[in-house]
């Protein structure tokens, strides 16, 4: 593996060595020195090497093949949005009358007051029920709960009988249970969530994660997915 | 001393040619460079004492590097070259922890 390295040192080293050191210079010291030039050359190149590339070029085959299918998926992701652009820019082209704006505007409104609270939701989704007979649960418990559904991209969701908005807040209350938004929630904690029923199970189910952290605090979480989640529940704007 | 001129030498070629590394020698050279390290650190307590052999230093300093890139290079053909290398590079760092150790205890007396 030394090979390489080893021409353009030995030029200079032996040329350089005899007029420097005429007397007791042998083949063993020669070879050493030789040998010390090859490492210190070699880590120059390395660390040169290191400082220039970025990860990739050192990168194995498998993270490689990790960071482009992540690179792709997005990708694929970004182009579907393109399209969807594409498409509503056309229909505003095309439209003269303002209709395509009109149900556009319409679409978009609806999106936004489903994702704000202000308007009843279905479709696929999960139903986790926090079973805690002794009362154990504390609010904090229930805003990770919340957390990490929203983390693994709920939608909507429901407590009980209080719609989730981004100014939800859970609070001890006084007699022992806990409150959402002003009203005491009812044991068992029922969660109504929409989104990927897949990615909301799994991530309920991580090691470690919520259902873990409940059972240990002595409460039980039973999640079950469902085709179709209808939310009723609706904040005021 | 010619190991000192020599490792400078070296590194002041490295400074004015910019070196590229070549592809197939990218995963084998960190590994050759941690095992002529060893060797040298080997050789500096050899030398405090007064051991210092040149054949031996110069036959360690090849058969180590050399070992260490086959055994990476094994480890790539057989899938577990990342988890070898690791290996390669813990048994080289001990190595050279107790050198610097041994050499530490002859300079300081500590």
């Amino acid at each position: 593996m030394t090979e390489p390295e080893e021409s353009p040192v030995h030029g200079p080293e032996t040329d350089a060595g005899p007029a420097r050191r005429p007397r007791r210079f042998d083949r063993g010291r020669l070879l050493i020195g030789v040998l010390c030039a090859v490492l210190g050359f070699a880590v120059t190149a390395e660390v040169r090497s290191n400082d220039r590339t970025t990860k990739f070029a050192t990168a194995r085959q498998d993270e490689l093949v990790g960071i482009l299918g992540d690179l792709s998926q997005r990708s694929e992701r970004l182009r579907g949005d393109i399209r969807d652009l594409e498409n509503t820019k056309s229909g505003l082209e095309r439209d003269t009358q303002g209709q395509t704006a009109v149900e556009d505007a319409r679409r978009r409104a609806a999106t936004y007051g489903m994702l704000a609270g202000t308007l009843p939701a279905a479709g696929p989704g999960i139903q986790f029920t926090i079973d805690d007979p002794r009362g154990r649960l504390r609010a904090e418990d229930l805003l990770d709960a919340l957390e990490e559904l929203r983390d693994a991209g709920a939608e909507v969701i429901q407590v009980d009988d209080v719609r989730v908005g981004v100014s939800t807040y859970f609070a001890d209350a006084a007699s022992g249970g806990v409150v959402a938004d002003g009203r005491i929630l009812t044991r068992p904690y029922r969660f109504l969530v929409i989104g990927d029923p897949h990615t909301l199970v799994t991530a309920l189910g991580i090691p470690g994660g919520v259902l873990q952290t409940l059972r240990n605090s002595g409460a039980r979480g039973s999640v079950a997915q469902e085709q179709r989640i209808v939310i009723r529940a609706i904040r005021s704007p | 001393m010619i190991a000192l001129v020599g490792l400078l030498a070296g590194i002041a070629l490295g400074l004015f040619f910019h070196p590229d590394v070549p592809l197939w020698l990218q995963p084998y050279l960190p590994i050759a460079i941690v095992a002529a390290l060893d060797a040298m650190f080997g050789g500096l307590r050899a030398r405090l004492d007064g051991i210092f052999d040149e054949k031996v230093f110069v036959v360690s300093f090849l058969s180590n590097t050399i070992i260490a890139v086959l055994i990476v290079f094994f480890g790539d053909q057989l899938g577990v070259g990342s988890q070898l290398s690791t290996g390669v590079v813990v048994v080289l760092g001990i190595r050279i922890f107790s050198n610097v150790a041994a050499i530490r205890r002859k300079l300081f007396q500590a």
